[in-house]
């Protein structure tokens, strides 16, 4: 097993309180796997990514391990983390676009980046993995601004994995991309696992779609815990949380039209996590809610690693 | 009701204007009340431009764009008729007011004579169209409503005047998958009692599932237009084959469509004009009879 989390509980200050935004989440990654997290906004699969790599200020780690290739990860600890950043776990974040420096040629950046992790730069190795994800090499000599968000994306990419992390977190990357750079930004995810840049990977996502071509499992997250989690096929032809089949029939896609056959939403939002519900936190929009509801349910595992928190499944 | 007939936007680049890029050639088409048109095309393409010239925040550099037989002009008048929603909801509104003050705007701008009481009344029947429970958003700070609620405040607030059109303009990206389909699906409602819409998106999911019929615009230039149906269901043009095949889709493979550059018309950079493929089924490519 590659990364081993149990019991992890994430909490946010906030002047009202404490929002519980990662309520005891275990999960398994196995080497060389790929780990799609999908859910609505504001159900803390953002939040997960980032208690790997770096908790923001308000955040903080209530309990639960994190366990990296038999280490266990100080995640609380912002300056014990640092020995592992880049190295061990790295983050392709949400928006490549402003995670570059705008005031420097990309070649620069690199170098001073991978200097200040006491590396220097292999720059047959980076024009060769720059290739591979279909950038020119006359990239390096130009300043951010002049790249595509696309090329900025898998600049940062190439840049986040160059020295061969064994966990990569890759937040929303798509989401800013239009279909066919999408595409490519995918296929070169792929691609980096393949050539054993990276060991395993997380992807973070709201795009079930995407999540089902380039993730072995996917995991879907409601409200700050696992719903449901089974290898990627499972959790699209057989689902078994209420919460996973309605986000699924809420999906368009193309060739549904409104007219041949109407799609629904899912009715009510997310609860607030300041003060989450007692008992399952899907019940108040669950269509098939019952009294049993009203405890807690627990992870069980149905079939080999699918693994459902529902009374009903 | 609204045409648009061989608008072409240029703008003017570098440090003195000396050079140009054309955003938006020579595109025509046309909106009549009661359908959703998408207009489908990735960044850069043009699309929010033309969105915006509709709008009339950007004049036109040639063409014309007409709505009922009139040209565009800026006012109050025409946005009577003609309203805009953008991306973002978060920036679409005040961050220092209360969302709903953007209906009191309305009244004082459009409707002075309106009793207070029954402006109220109006406001909350327009909530009410868009699904919204009036007690729950008014009253209340940006900050403290969804994405979807704040979109569907300003369709509200587009249906509070005597609107025709509704230029839409990327409004579900910012969206949850759970809510966008809602919008969309209000939206449907919408066109049903008759109005117009121009849905412009890159996500060509979104787009079929409402629009009767499609524009996909490459590099600025229209490469093929027609009904949903026809566009995505048999598309003659490569590049609407190659967007077709990098959406993901759930049960299929990602199958490899023969990229737009290796076809030799569009690798020596020409456009074709449009032809008529089957009536009301456009596509610009000239090597159309010899493409495989």
């Amino acid at each position: 097993m590659s990364l081993q989390v149990s019991e992890l509980r994430v909490y946010y200050r906030t002047l009202k309180g404490e929002v519980r935004a990662l309520d005891g989440m275990t999960f398994e990654l196995g080497d060389g796997e790929i780990l799609g997290l999908v859910g609505e906004s504001g159900c803390g699969k953002s939040t997960l990514g980032k208690s790997l790599i770096r908790m923001d200020g308000r955040m903080r780690h209530v309990g639960g391990t994190v366990v990296l290739d038999g280490q266990e990860l100080p995640i609380g600890d912002d300056r014990a983390m640092n020995d592992f950043r880049f190295r061990e776990v790295s983050l392709i974040p949400q928006y490549a676009m402003s995670a570059l420096n705008p005031t420097r040629k990309l070649r620069k950046m690199v170098t001073e980046l991978l200097r200040s992790r006491g590396s220097a730069v292999d720059t047959a190795e980076l024009e060769r993995r720059m290739d591979q994800v279909g950038l020119p090499r006359e990239v390096l000599d130009r300043y951010p601004i002049e790249l595509s968000g696309g090329m900025k994306q898998r600049m940062v990419m190439v840049i986040s994995t160059l020295l061969d992390p064994s966990l990569l977190i890759a937040d929303e990357v798509t989401s800013a991309l239009d279909v066919s750079t999408q595409k490519a930004v995918a296929r070169a995810l792929l691609g980096f696992r393949e050539s054993g840049y990276v060991k395993s990977m997380i992807f973070v996502t709201h795009d079930i779609a995407l999540t089902h071509h380039i993730a072995d499992t996917i995991m879907v997250m409601y409200a700050g815990r696992l719903a449901e989690k089974a290898p990627a096929d499972v959790i699209v032809k057989a689902p078994r949380h209420p919460y996973t089949k309605l986000l699924l029939d809420s999906l368009p896609e193309v060739g549904v039209r409104y007219a041949d056959r109407r799609l629904e939403g899912i009715p009510g939002s997310p609860p607030s996590l300041l003060d989450p519900p007692t008992g399952c936190r899907f019940r108040a929009r669950c269509p098939i809610a019952g009294d049993e509801c009203a405890q807690d349910p627990p992870v069980a595992e149905l079939a080999p690693d699918h693994h459902v928190a529902c009374w009903k499944a | 009701m609204l045409r648009l007939d061989d608008v072409t936007k240029e703008f003017r680049i570098g440090a003195f204007g000396g050079k140009s890029v054309t955003a938006v050639r020579e595109v025509s088409f046309e909106v009549v009340p009661g359908e959703v048109v998408s207009l489908i095309g990735e960044s850069g393409s043009g699309k929010s431009t033309i969105g915006r010239m509709i709008l009339g925040l950007n004049p036109v550099t040639r063409g014309s764009i007409t709505f009922d037989g009139r040209p565009v002009r800026a006012g109050k008048e025409y946005y009577r008729h003609i309203q805009g929603i953008f991306q973002d909801p978060f920036s679409s509104f005040n961050p220092v007011f209360k969302a709903d003050r953007v209906y009191n705007m309305i009244k004082e701008a459009y409707y002075p004579a309106v009793p207070r009481a029954e402006w109220a009344e109006r406001v909350e029947a327009a909530l009410r169209d868009v699904r919204l429970n009036p007690g729950q958003v008014l009253g209340k700070y940006p900050h403290q409503l969804s994405g979807g609620q704040l979109q569907r405040l300003l369709i509200a607030r587009a249906l509070l005047l005597d609107i025709k059109l509704l230029v839409a303009d990327e409004i579900t990206s910012m969206l949850d998958a759970s809510t966008r389909i809602d919008v969309l699906n209000l939206l449907a409602e919408l066109k049903a009692r008759g109005l117009g819409v121009l849905y412009i998106t890159h996500d060509l999911s979104l787009g079929t599932y409402l629009a009767e019929r499609t524009v996909v615009l490459r590099r600025g230039s229209v490469v093929e237009m027609g009904l949903t149906g026809r566009v995505f269901g048999d598309p003659l043009h490569p590049y609407t084959r190659e967007l077709l095949s990098a959406v993901p889709r759930m049960n299929q493979a990602w199958d490899d469509a023969t990229p737009v550059d290796s076809c030799v018309h569009h690798e020596r950079g020409a456009s074709g004009a449009l032809i008529e493929a089957e009536p009301g089924h456009f596509v610009a490519c000239a090597r159309l009879d010899t493409c495989p």
